[in-house]
């Protein structure tokens, strides 16, 4: 594969670009900050065995203007790609969000309507070579509304809706389209949160995640024991929604 | 960020605040501690009261250079030594020096200055390392090595953390000629032959040491298991790879009462016997040979919910061996005694200021936390000072000041690098307090 990874500096991100270089796949970096790109971008290179340079690019989710540009370069670089997975986002616990309006502006807006409009840049060129793999993560917290995640949930359901559409509409043209769902995971994001029963590593993650693009699945729900949690709490009827705080 | 509860090796818990994160760079700012992957059995990795926030540096583990020419790398502090032995194995290459566990990080390996089963060849890990770039108490970052600010470079290494925090580590790997172990065992009679066996064995062999029953009294008190090994040449060895062994987990915490003198001299005698031979020679893969006790995780639950700790101390050669034999001695008749202790040949001192190696035998014993634990710790040291040895740093939990300052002729200058280097104290651990007197 020649893959972008946007948001491969840090986190689920990093685990699955180190996957795909160690398998041998072609990566160039995306993230905000040049410093930090760089660093990773060595990372990938001495973790490789043969000898290959890892391109990256800034390209930052609240400054949707540099997306082509940073997409150009990721072209250029590597010859033409055939993966994009976006990875970063934007996380705050619903108490700091309910204290700062602004805040939730600009999560909802990295998450849902700039993550949105980079992932049709990718998909146009995606499309003008004929398909490929794009591989989005979301979030168990889009699947049901619930008081601990009201406000960021609310941006992954709509994120989870926008990859669920793409998935539809062009899956016979060739662009297979994979909706990562991560339960928790124990990355710098989620630092600050108690880790509940069946929180994941992010090494674990990543092979589950990079098996589902090479299989082409369209939905991966990442401890896989959260797809059994989440079948429950969406079939739990309101009032009891009501009653709990999960 | 708060993670209320945060424990050691040997299960000693502490309230704490640990902060989690991929940036060391920020994240060090204004914090007390750094801590890796919590492998050292005491004290040292904990912070010195519970509002203190520590540092954990377990996300930050990017490799940022590495020469295939010269086996130079360099990395951020929080790569485990997991992760670099998966990376360089197959390519030819290993850890100068390792411990007898992979679950460690670089930052911690500095702090500790850890020892191998190749130190009287190849010293500590500090002597492999080129340079570290650190936050200091004053929050400001530098780059030291032997050459640049040695002074502090020699205080941090095996300076438990108290210097500053370690943010990248450059060393040189070794290249090895296989992925597989040539290795000798021998089944050992007594102590006395113990140690000449490790005598002879330490020219001989680039990596020694031993499995000693220190349950056994009388004549056969001492009796063991010697281990001895070098790289296989390739035409010794398998030409696949060794497989990755499955990875089990200790499933259940024992109740305290399971491991007691029956059970352990049961497991002891079992251990001793398996060894049928009394020389075999054999082919093994690196992981059985350096890190016996990985292979199953958590198994620190095997002592219950008490916890345990490690008492671990060298005798200088010039005592001699008689001084050996009266430790384990006085080891059996304090009652301290367990399954695991380790015996090995150290090498000439090192650089860093608190280095544990000395050149003489080394003494690594567990021992299961009980009501008597402060009073054998203490008598043991009282022998170790008699005999001008001294304890390693990352085990312990149970020395006193007056003790360690009794063992620790280099401690002025250790206390003088930290005068220079951080006057107010701000750097501090659990056990600085305990040793140190810091401020909790
Ligand atoms: C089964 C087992 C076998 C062992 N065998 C050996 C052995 O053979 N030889 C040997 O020498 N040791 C041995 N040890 C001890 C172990 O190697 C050390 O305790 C090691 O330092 C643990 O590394 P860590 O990353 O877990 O550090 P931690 O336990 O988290 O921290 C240890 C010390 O390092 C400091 N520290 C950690 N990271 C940094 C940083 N980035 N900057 C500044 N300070 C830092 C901490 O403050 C603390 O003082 C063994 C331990 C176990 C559990």
């Amino acid at each position: 594969m020649k893959a972008v990874v946007l948001g491969g500096t840090a986190g689920m991100g990093r685990a699955v670009a180190r996957r795909l270089a160690e398998r041998g796949d072609e990566v160039f970096l995306m993230g905000r900050d040049a410093g930090d790109l760089a660093r990773s971008a060595a990372d990938l290179e001495a973790r490789k065995a043969k000898d290959a340079r890892v391109g990256y690019a800034v390209c930052d989710l609240e400054k949707p203007e540099g997306f082509a540009a940073a997409l150009d370069e990721a072209d250029r670089a590597l010859g033409g790609f055939d993966t994009v997975v976006v990875t970063a986002g934007m996380f705050a616990t619903q108490e700091a969000l309910e204290a700062d309006i602004e805040l939730t502006r600009r999560v909802l807006t990295v998450n849902y309507t700039n993550t949105v409009v980079f992932c049709e840049h990718a998909r146009k060129r995606l499309l003008e070579r004929g398909g490929g793999q794009l591989t989005v993560f979301s979030s168990v917290a889009g699947d049901r509304g619930r008081k601990p995640v009201a406000l960021y949930g609310s941006s992954k359901a709509g994120l989870s809706h926008y990859l669920e559409s793409l998935d539809h509409k062009f899956h016979a043209k060739g662009l297979s389209v994979l909706c990562v769902k991560p339960g928790f995971v124990k990355t710098g994001m989620t630092a600050g949160l108690k880790p509940p029963p069946f929180a994941g590593e992010p090494d674990a993650v990543a092979k589950h995640v990079v098996r589902a693009m090479v299989a082409r699945k369209p939905l991966l729900y990442t401890p896989a024991i959260w797809a059994l949690v989440m079948l429950v709490i969406r079939w739990l009827p309101r009032f009891v929604m009501r009653r709990i705080g999960f | 960020m708060a993670e209320a509860i945060l424990s050691g090796w040997g299960r000693l818990a502490l309230p704490g605040v640990e902060l989690l994160g991929e940036d060391l760079e920020s994240l060090s700012r204004g914090t007390t501690l750094s801590r890796g992957m919590g492998r050292s059995y005491g004290d040292s990795s904990l912070p010195a009261r519970g509002t203190d926030r520590v540092v954990s540096t377990r996300l930050a583990n990017r490799l940022l250079a590495f020469d295939a020419q010269t086996g130079v790398v360099r990395a951020e502090a929080g790569l485990s030594l997991v992760e670099l032995n998966r990376l360089f194995v197959p390519r030819g290459f290993f850890t100068p020096v390792t411990p007898g566990t992979k679950f460690v990080t670089l930052g911690g390996m500095v702090a500790s200055d850890v020892h191998g089963k190749n130190h009287h060849r190849e010293g500590c890990f500090g002597a492999h390392v080129r340079s570290l770039l650190m936050r200091l108490a004053d929050d400001s970052i530098v780059t030291c090595s032997p050459t640049e600010l040695p002074d502090l470079f020699y205080a941090t290494i095996g300076g438990m953390g108290l210097l500053g925090h370690i943010l990248e580590v450059e060393f040189t790997l070794h290249r090895i000629p296989s992925p597989w172990i040539f290795m000798e065992s021998e089944r050992v009679r007594d102590i006395d032959e113990f140690l000449a066996a490790l005598g002879r064995a330490a020219p001989r062999w680039p990596m020694t040491m031993g499995w000693i029953d220190c349950l056994q009294r009388g004549r056969s008190m001492g009796r063991g298991i010697l281990m001895a090994g070098r790289w296989a040449e390739p035409h010794e060895a398998p030409k696949e790879p060794p497989r990755a062994a499955p990875e089990l987990t200790f499933p259940v915490e024992l109740p305290n009462w399971a491991l007691n003198p029956t059970t352990a001299s049961l497991f002891n005698m079992a251990y001793y016997w398996r060894h049928t031979q009394q020389r075999v020679e054999t082919i093994v893969a690196p992981e059985p040979f350096f890190y016996p006790l990985d292979a199953i995780l958590h198994w620190n639950r095997a002592y219950g919910p008490r916890g345990f700790t490690q008492y671990q101390c060298v005798l200088p050669r010039a005592a001699g061996s008689a001084a050996v034999r009266e430790f384990m001695e006085l080891l059996t008749r304090l009652g301290g005694a367990s399954p695991l202790c380790v015996i090995k040949d150290c090498g000439p001192e090192g650089e860093g200021l608190l280095s544990f190696p000395l050149e003489g035998t080394s003494i690594a014993v567990d021992m299961a936390i009980s009501p008597d634990i402060q009073r054998i710790v203490d008598q043991l040291n009282e022998f170790v000072i008699a005999a001008g040895g001294r304890i390693y740093l990352t085990k312990d939990l149970f020395t006193r000041p007056e003790h360690f300052r009794a063992m620790e002729p280099r401690l002025d200058r250790f206390l003088a690098a930290r005068e220079k280097w951080d006057p107010q104290r701000r750097l501090r651990s659990a056990q600085s307090v305990r040793l140190f007197g810091d401020r909790a």
